[in-house]
């Protein structure tokens, strides 16, 4: 056999928000897409995103043909006395052709398991998975064949859990960024009676409203003061993490700053690191994002895969103004 | 009186969440072994591996202590298990004899032996009848579910949990846990790093307090967890609760008089007081927080789910 060494190259996988912004990502060249069911079994359950089953099977029909997998996310926590819902997710998932599932809830997945034996797990953010041991767990007792890691952890962390599984990893490199270990927050739910767990909402739209207070404009989520801008400023979006409150002496952003998360120069060291699939965030972002935002990450692994530097310019004109951040990858950034 | 007595149910004090002096911390636990109305009791660091060694070495006496006293011991894993050391130190604690485990994550499942039992803590997500079944098979006794956890879920759970023989908890006083995170605010907020923290954690016994920019009391932060500021209550919803099934109460240490609110609920629960006496007594308790509901009680209705 005739084997040249390569440079190993990583699977990029993409938001798709909807049918449409499915069809841009697999044409701008993505390896695989996410997405999810227009209801409460998906963590990004807004208003006018998802898919129907027959959008889904036409979908995965399409990225098929294109030489795209579909990663079908069912990655909310089943709400007790309904969980057929969710069971009906998954089966439809499998029906539809995905290429796998993304679960979160540890009784979704031992039922995935036992119902589904044929159709791959992967292990969503939401179950927080951080160490190697309870990563073993979850393979060992699950087959769970990869692990979306939390983004608590750093790049020589994650180094190190990838020397002592046998299953893949997959990390955030674009887009939002959780400062909470995902899946483990309930501050959206305690402001507003919506959480990402149970609803697959963060900080949702519904509970948002600005309103005029003198010279300022005020943020309010669900009746709490987020944020406070002067007027003609513009006044970020609510997200209950990234608001500004008092503490102390201290005023300001006591979670995090109006980041997003850009990690495009660690791809090289995630890489060595051991890390299988990059996955970028923005299942809510519109068509012409995932058409930039995919097209600039198939450059920068195609750029590494060939040995040239990553552009350091490009991904920021995507952040649409906002500040980047390496986020937990960084030891510094704790 | 109107009673809640169709049980008897058991009275848990929760792990001290939040980082107290190694005095403070033993003296608090020799009133509770002492002079406290519960059942049980946690012991153990949840939120920071750091705060660890200096509770370490007096563990072992606080924990014969409280047995001595006629209390049922649990001792509690980390929340968020990183590193080695954190690895190591969860490790350890799953093979401890003579003491009931209280898992925070998953990743005692790892070590823990089939067949050993242990409970878990309300930081672990147990929304449904499809994982408590599978916890149970594993071996937990015990659940304090999430207080995220509408009502209607936790009479749902509190069913499946008598079915198959499980105590279902309720988080019913104290600072919500409502996060848990890679970097520590307490830190962040003094214009530390974590790794360089300083312990300023330990300033604030009962959290740092967050208020909004208008001067609303909104969170607080410990260390690396994120909590409610108000002290959450479960009261109204007991009735209900030990009809559902619930089989214990567990009670969030707070500085303020631990044993005035354990004997709050304790004459609750019992039906010697009604609720409106057992809150005038908790508001009289010497918390630093204001009282407020749990959210426990909210309306449940799921998010808009369009084209159904």
């Amino acid at each position: 056999m005739n084997m040249v060494s390569e440079i190993f190259r990583p699977e990029r996988v993409s938001p798709a928000g909807t049918p449409a912004a499915l069809r841009t990502a697999v044409e701008a060249g993505t390896d695989a897409v996410y997405c999810g069911f227009r209801d409460e079994t998906n963590a990004r359950n807004f208003p006018g995103l998802n898919f129907s089953p027959a959008e889904l099977t036409a979908s995965i029909r399409f990225a098929h043909e294109h030489g795209a997998r579909v990663l079908v996310a069912i990655n909310t926590f089943p709400r007790a006395g309904a969980e057929r819902l969710w069971h009906d997710a998954v089966a439809r998932a499998e029906d539809a052709g995905a290429d796998a599932v993304i679960l979160a809830d540890l009784g979704l997945v031992a039922h995935a398991a036992a119902k589904h034996p044929k159709l791959r797990r992967h292990l969503s953010v939401q179950a927080a998975a951080s160490n190697p041991d309870v990563i073993r767990f979850w393979a060992d007792t699950f087959d769970i064949k990869r692990v979306v890691l939390p983004r608590v952890l750093t790049v020589p962390e994650i180094a190190a859990i990838n020397l002592e599984i046998s299953c893949e990893t997959e990390v955030f490199v674009f887009g939002g960024l959780c400062v909470m270990a995902e899946g483990r927050c309930s501050l959206s739910s305690h402001a507003t009676g919506k959480s990402p767990n149970m609803n697959g909402v963060c900080s949702p739209p519904s509970h948002v409203l600005y309103k005029e207070e003198g010279a300022d404009l005020v943020a309010e989520l669900g009746g709490w003061t987020i944020d406070r801008t002067p007027k003609g400023v513009p006044a970020p979006y609510p997200t209950l993490c990234k608001g500004r409150f008092s503490a102390g002496d201290y005023s300001g952003h006591v979670f995090e700053d109006p980041v997003s998360l850009d990690a495009a120069q660690l791809i090289p060291p995630l890489i060595e690191a051991g890390v299988t699939a990059f996955k970028i965030e923005g299942r809510q972002r519109s068509r012409a994002y995932t058409q930039a935002v995919v097209g600039a990450f198939r450059k920068a692994i195609d750029d590494h895969v060939a040995g040239r530097p990553i552009a350091s310019d490009m991904t920021m004109r995507l952040a649409e103004g906002q500040t980047t951040t390496a986020g937990a990858y960084k030891k510094t950034w704790r | 009186m109107t009673a809640v007595t169709a049980s008897n149910p058991t009275l848990v004090m929760g792990p001290v969440l939040y980082n107290w002096s190694v005095d403070a911390w033993v003296d608090f636990h020799a009133r509770v072994a002492d002079e406290i109305d519960v059942d049980r009791v946690h012991v153990g660091e949840v939120v920071c591996s750091k705060r660890e060694p200096f509770f370490a070495d007096r563990l072992p006496e606080v924990i014969e202590r409280l047995q001595r006293g006629g209390k049922t011991v649990v001792v509690d894993t980390l929340a968020l298990v990183t590193v080695k050391r954190e690895r190591q130190l969860v490790n350890d604690l799953a093979a401890l004899d003579g003491v009931e485990i209280e898992i925070n994550d998953l990743t005692p499942l790892a070590a823990l032996d089939f067949g050993r039992r242990f409970a878990v803590s309300p930081l672990v997500n147990v929304y449904n009848e499809g994982t408590l079944t599978f916890l149970a098979s594993r071996g937990a006794w015990s659940v304090c579910l999430p207080p995220e956890l509408p009502l209607a879920s936790v009479e749902v759970l509190a069913r499946t949990g008598a079915r198959l023989g499980v105590e279902t908890q309720v988080f019913a006083f104290g600072r919500l846990p409502l996060a848990i995170s890679g970097r520590c605010y307490h830190a962040r907020i003094h214009g530390l790093a974590k790794d360089s923290c300083r312990y300023v954690c330990s300033e604030d016994p009962d959290g740092l307090e967050v208020d909004t920019l208008d001067g609303e009391a909104f969170l607080a932060v410990n260390g690396v967890q994120t909590m409610s500021q108000d002290c959450a209550v479960v009261m109204d919803e007991l009735d209900a609760l030990v009809a559902a099934g619930v089989g214990a109460f567990r009670l969030s240490p707070q500085t303020g008089d631990m044993g005035a609110v354990a004997r709050a609920y304790r004459d609750r629960l019992a039906g010697r007081i009604d609720g409106t006496e057992a809150m005038a007594r908790l508001a009289s308790a010497g918390l630093t927080m204001p009282i407020g509901p749990s959210m426990m009680s909210r309306a449940w209705t799921p998010a808009s789910q369009p084209g159904r």
